[in-house]
């Protein structure tokens, strides 16, 4: 069984169709990358599958683990291991991240029917982690994202994926805001979760992310739908030729 | 007189609630007479109302109606169920007074301990010493509205605390009101002695004991600071969620003292603040900060008046309101400066968090300033949860409520930080912690 199944996806947003019509398989161990010149629909795409509001999905179904992620809520849906990174990840004032970390694993366990982490394992855990991503432990002090840079950002999504496991990560535009050493380090943060069990979907725009995380597939996206999908080469020619040749898909 | 007013929604006479209380009341004849005088006030004004232009958005009358006769003293069994109040919401390493319905309980105090700090009388003992003809001055302040009158009216006890000049207190006070009573009203009033140079962080609790129903407390608090001091004044009503509470407190700041002032209403189907705070030496800072957390049909009010009298103060408010289903918050603060207050710097903020469509947040500041060369100013804004936070939460595997609780907390926190003593804090946000379990 897919470890994810989207097929032939419809959404409207206020009123305006933005996917047409989407299909994608993921399995599990498998990373997917996903270019598409802006607008295309990716973030779009991420979003639904993480169950933000707002969207209306006309048809087609998304299935997780063989289970209709569409009748779940968000929560649920982070609890059997579906995590979106956050193309925009957003500031919280006043919820320390160490407390946000805390609190969100231990939902996500308590979902599972999994004890909660003792507070010496969770804090074990988070030191490891934010220290082979670079992370400052007096930044986990601050509130969630405030005060962080673009890129320490984007490595506190990471530390969030290193720390609750999940089964499906869609990273979008992990790279962009980031400089070369940042998404060196932030990458092999990535790698290090690839595992037979776990997937990857990577939404990017640029080739160079896909040097650091090698993907199995590609996928170009051009105006809510995927309309050409190969292996890893596909990136290199993208880069060289450019969109235009599927605009008019 | 205004017969309609006279009578209450139950056709008791208005002048039976003192009539039938006066027996039990303490003080010499000089303090009855004081008593009396302040009774007919009230019995003449009334229960305040919204064309008083103070209580346009709390209106006692429609709110609440009557005043509940006076809850009887405290027996064993109350007693009882008041110790284990006491037990549940005392503030660790903190040394309590207790209130019990309105009177005075030592067994439950820890008179002891205070004594080598601080001189601790009760009102009670105050009022009936008949060698004291000044006995009656405990009954006396500013008679500014019809709840203060009746406060003075009926007064059975409360605590007379004085922190000599230069004392550091190794521990905070908590006076802690306790009700146990159902469909019965108390009536205290404390006043608070602070020297000059004192620090000291005084707590005054609201708490309902089991079976604890319907009641009424108006309490009255009169605090006096001198100059050089460092105090925090924190008070904490956590009452009963269908009782009422009416409080009035009159603070004086001396010079270069600095006045923390936090106030958080959990309880209370109508609760109202009302605080007249005057600096009336120069060179000092009051930063007072108010958390309303309002849920079903509540309805809580805070008003606070600040008076610079001299010049060179700050002032700083910062009101919170989280407000939840059908309830609503009412903020209202004035800032004034008299014509000799030349620098003061005075700023109110009224922050509202409004957790569904049908909750209330009304906020009125006025500036009175009558010099020309200060800074003053108000800020207030008003909306919901910030759905984008909502949904970053939840797509890390946080339920709606837990959620919204951790925003909550967020917003109130800002506020509650700001409480220095460790463990003052924790039981603050342990109080906030419960209102949030409590929401449907
Ligand atoms: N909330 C919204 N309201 C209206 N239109 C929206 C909304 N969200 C997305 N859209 C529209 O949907 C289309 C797809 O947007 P989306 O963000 O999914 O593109 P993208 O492929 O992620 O682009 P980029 O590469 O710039 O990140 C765009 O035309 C965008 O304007
Ligand atoms: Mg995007």
């Amino acid at each position: 069984m897919a470890l994810l199944e989207v097929k032939d996806l419809k959404v409207r947003v206020e009123e305006r169709e933005i996917l047409h019509g989407l299909t994608l398989t993921v399995n599990e161990g498998e990373v997917h990358a996903i270019m598409g010149p802006n607008g295309s629909g990716k973030s779009t795409l991420s979003h639904v599958i993480a169950g933000k509001p707002g969207y209306e999905v006309t048809d087609g179904q998304i299935l997780f683990k063989g289970e209709d992620l569409l009748e779940m809520d968000p929560d649920e849906r982070a609890a059997k291991g579906v995590f979106l990174a956050f193309q925009y990840p957003v500031e919280i004032p006043g919820v320390a991240t160490m407390t946000f970390l805390r609190t969100a694993l231990n939902a996500q366990r308590k979902a599972r029917g999994e004890g909660e982490y003792s507070t010496p394992d969770f804090l074990k855990k988070v030191r490891e982690v934010s220290k082979s991503l670079n992370i400052p432990q007096d930044m986990l002090k601050r509130g969630v994202n405030v005060g962080f840079s673009g890129g320490e950002k984007k490595r506190n999504e990471v530390l969030q994926m290193a720390l609750f496991e999940p089964s499906l990560c869609i990273l979008d535009e992990m790279d962009s805001g980031l400089d070369i050493d940042a998404l060196r380090i932030a990458a092999d943060g990535v790698n290090a979760l690839r595992s037979p069990k776990r997937a990857m979907v990577v939404i990017t725009h640029y080739q160079r992310l896909l040097n650091y995380i090698v993907p199995d597939f590609v996928h170009v996206m051009s105006r809510g739908r995927v309309v050409k999908s190969g292996a890893k080469d596909l990136a290199l020619e993208l880069e060289a030729s450019g969109y235009a040749q599927f605009e008019d898909a | 007189m205004n017969v309609a007013v006279a009578k209450t929604g139950n056709g008791r006479a208005v002048s039976d609630l003192f009539a039938s209380a006066e027996g039990r009341l303490p003080g010499s004849s000089a303090v009855g007479a004081v008593r009396r005088e302040a009774f007919e006030t009230y019995e003449r004004l009334g229960l305040p109302h919204r064309r008083i232009e103070e209580w346009k958005y709390t209106d006692l009358r429609a709110l609440v109606g009557e005043v509940l006769p006076l809850a009887a003293a405290p027996d064993a069994a109350a007693l009882k169920r008041a110790a284990e109040a006491v037990k549940a919401h005392a503030i660790a390493g903190a040394r309590k007074l207790v209130l019990v319905d309105g009177v005075f309980v030592a067994d439950l105090s820890d008179v002891k301990t205070l004594a080598s700090e601080v001189s601790v009388k009760t009102v009670r003992e105050v009022l009936a010493n008949e060698a004291n003809h000044a006995a009656g001055d405990l009954l006396q302040t500013a008679a500014i509205d019809a709840v203060i009158s009746l406060n003075a009216a009926m007064a059975t006890d409360g605590v007379v605390v004085s922190v000599a000049d230069g004392t550091h207190l190794s521990a905070p006070i908590q006076v802690i009101h306790v009700a146990t009573a159902a469909g019965a009203s108390a009536f205290t009033r404390s006043h608070l002695r602070i020297g000059k140079g004192v620090r000291a962080t005084i707590v005054e609790s609201f708490v309902a004991a089991g079976k604890a129903s319907g009641y009424q407390v108006n309490d009255a608090v009169v605090l006096w600071i001198g100059d050089d001091a460092d105090v925090a004044h924190i008070r904490l009503m956590d009452d009963a969620p269908d009782a009422v509470n009416v409080t009035s407190q009159f603070v004086t700041v001396g010079a270069n003292t600095k006045l923390n002032f936090f106030n958080m209403t959990t309880g209370a189907a109508v609760s109202r603040l009302q605080g007249f705070i005057t600096l009336a030496g120069e060179g000092s800072e009051l930063s007072a900060n108010g958390v309303n957390l309002l849920q079903k049909t509540e309805h809580g009010d805070t008003t606070l008046v600040v008076d610079h009298a001299v010049p060179n103060c700050v002032s700083r408010e910062t009101f919170r309101a989280v407000i939840d289903d059908r309830a609503h918050s009412v903020f209202q603060g004035r800032i004034i400066v008299r014509p000799d207050a030349q620098k003061t710097d005075g700023k109110m903020m009224t922050r509202a968090l409004l957790l569904s469509d049908e909750a209330e947040a009304d906020n009125k500041p006025e500036l009175e300033i009558f010099a020309d060369d200060v800074s003053c100013g108000h800020g207030a804004t008003a909306g919901a949860l910030d759905d984008s936070l909502l949904f970053y939460l939840k797509a890390r595997g946080l339920p709606e409520k837990q959620a919204q609780a951790l925003l909550i907390q967020a917003f109130v926190g800002e506020a509650i930080e700001q409480i220095a003593d460790d463990n003052l804090r924790e039981h603050v946000i342990g109080i906030a912690e419960r209102w949030l379990e409590r929401r449907s």
